[in-house]
């Protein structure tokens, strides 16, 4: 059904062994007048977690929906440079930002059941508005979902009920089914955990960690020792600048630059 | 210094009863009308309302009783009509505004909605006898149902906008990030949501021009007998009351009080459904 492959380029860093997911190549995102990221460059691993951390305002949020194009919503952004999915160029005048968000899952800040729908509705609806009609198909992909998601012993019964009638916590994770029913080879994480308590933090970050076998994972987070608990490798994002990026052990214990190690030990942000 | 501090306590005591009597008195002038009106009607028209008035057709001049079936299913026929015009119209023109345009092109769209609803209706009525009724030559239901559905778009178009704002973005978006195509997040999220707030937008409009008579007057014109024909004149409801309230009859005096209790219950009964559905939208809409 979709485009899995394009043509593949050439710059695979020669230190860099694992297979990439996103290759990102002099990114620059404006808000009119306001340049929102400057000239970033980045390889994003397979099958791993991602971090992407920094004080408020620093473009983490706009830089993970450059990677689906779901920065094109807002008004008068432009960008430049590359974004490459498996090799394939996402914004290449022939490609369907709709398929390159069915590619690429999204999971928000707030959790957003549609309101209007039943709990197994809200799961399936990304299949059925894509033109999925099988009903055998779908409840094997409901249940399929729900059950990645960590979800399907809490509400397999109550799957009629509405969306909204769930925890927050269980919202989030139904937000996270909810992306997962449309098989999408990546997921991006907003800051998915930044309304809930502890209890239902420590819910999705096991879900996360469990997720990474099947998915590649990008997350924005506000919370130091989240990216610290859940992800493989960390960008440090300052001003709309890529400061640093490397396996989260050494940026948490022996950053390179000096403004990542005063982020870290709380001198600013 | 104590006792200046208490003069300001007490003054400022005397001006909260003052502003708190000033607004009762308001809230009780809004709601005079509403039961003096109701009071009058019941008075001089509940005794006229009885089974002849709804199944009759009117009686030749001078012959008492007859009722005013044909008025009452002409306003259903010029509603319905109205509704074909006004409806998808407005609906789609409130989406357009809220979910696509320019800024600058869709201020300009509001503010000529806005302007279109200021308009006094017996203009539309005389616009539509314009373009409509001197080219066939013929006042007739058609006209009627354009000039009452006319009136109902800019009406429908605000309201929908409206309603389709307050969807939460959130819900575009999480759409829209499942790759879901945009007319789809449209019609199947947004909406869908909002879809509670538009029939209530579109009922409201319904009981405003369930009501109009100027912008009749010069289109459907009123019918003494039965006409299933729109290209012919058709009798409404307002029209009617409006014919029998200036006639030298008593007995029409009577209908004409009868038509207009029918006429304000059936506005009153759509109203309390909008009480209803609005009731029911808030859990939905978060």
């Amino acid at each position: 059904m979709l485009e899995r492959r394009g043509d593949t380029i050439e710059a695979v860093p020669e230190t860099e062994v694992l297979p990439l997911t996103f290759q990102i190549r002099q990114l620059s995102v404006w808000y009119g007048q306001k340049r929102a990221i400057d000239s970033v460059n980045m390889d994003i691993p397979s099958n791993a977690v991602t971090s992407i951390i920094g004080p408020s305002g620093c473009g983490k949020s706009t830089f993970l929906r450059c990677l689906n194009r779901m920065h094109e919503l807002v008004p008068r952004t432009c960008m430049d440079g590359k974004v490459l999915l498996l090799g394939q160029d996402l914004y290449s005048a022939d490609v369907d930002p709709a398929i390159v968000r069915r590619r690429i899952g999204m999971v928000f800040q707030k959790s957003n059941p549609f309101p209007t729908m039943s709990i197994g509705e809200n799961v399936i609806i990304g299949l059925r508005l894509n033109g999925v009609r099988d009903h055998k198909f779908l409840n094997e992909r409901l249940e399929k979902s729900l059950r990645m998601a960590a979800l399907w012993d809490e509400v397999k019964d109550d799957l009629h009920k509405p969306g909204t009638s769930l925890s927050g916590g269980q919202q989030q994770r139904l937000c996270i089914a909810r992306a997962l029913a449309v098989e999408p080879e990546v997921v991006l994480m907003d800051e998915p955990c930044s309304a809930l308590d502890p209890i239902a933090t420590a819910k999705i970050e096991e879900l996360i960690h469990e997720l990474k076998t099947q998915y590649t994972i990008v997350i924005v987070t506000h919370n130091m020792q989240q990216a610290g608990r859940v992800s493989d490798h960390t960008a440090f994002f300052y001003l709309g600048k890529l400061i640093e990026f490397g396996p989260t052990t050494k940026i948490f214990t022996n950053p390179s630059e000096r403004q990542t190690e005063d982020y870290i030990t709380g001198r600013f942000g | 210094m104590h006792s200046g501090r208490s003069d300001k306590y007490s003054w400022r005591k005397a001006k909260n009863a003052l502003v708190s009597a000033a607004t009762f008195l308001s809230a009780i002038a809004v709601i005079t009308p509403l039961g003096l009106v109701f009071f009058h009607l019941l008075v001089n028209g509940a005794s006229s309302v009885n089974w002849a008035f709804f199944t009759q057709l009117p009686k030749p001049v001078g012959v008492i009783g007859g009722g005013m079936v044909n008025a009452i299913v002409g306003s259903l026929e010029l509603l319905g009509l109205a509704s074909v015009i006004g409806i998808p119209i407005g609906v789609l023109g409130g989406v357009y505004l809220a979910e696509y345009g320019s800024a600058r092109a869709n201020s300009m769209l509001r503010f000529i909605a806005d302007v279109l609803n200021g308009v006094p209706s017996i203009t539309w009525g005389v616009v539509v006898y314009g373009l409509v009724v001197l080219r066939f030559k013929s006042f007739s239901g058609y006209a009627g149902g354009l000039a009452l559905g006319l009136i109902m778009v800019p009406l429908i178009l605000r309201t929908t906008e409206e309603v389709v704002l307050l969807v939460p973005n959130g819900y575009r978006e999480a759409a829209l990030a499942l790759g879901i195509a945009r007319w789809k997040t449209i019609v199947h999220v947004v909406m869908k949501t909002a879809s509670k707030g538009i029939i209530t937008g579109i009922l409201l409009a319904l009981a405003r021009i369930g009501g109009e008579t100027a912008p009749l007057l010069f289109t459907a014109f009123g019918n003494r007998f039965w006409n299933h024909n729109l290209a012919e004149p058709i009798a409404a409801l307002p029209l009617q009351i409006f014919t029998y309230a200036i006639s030298p009859y008593d007995d029409w005096h009577r209908q004409a009080w009868a038509g207009a209790l029918v006429l304000v219950v059936g506005i009153f009964c759509v109203n309390v459904l909008v009480r209803i559905l609005t009731r029911e939208r808030k859990p939905s809409i978060v």
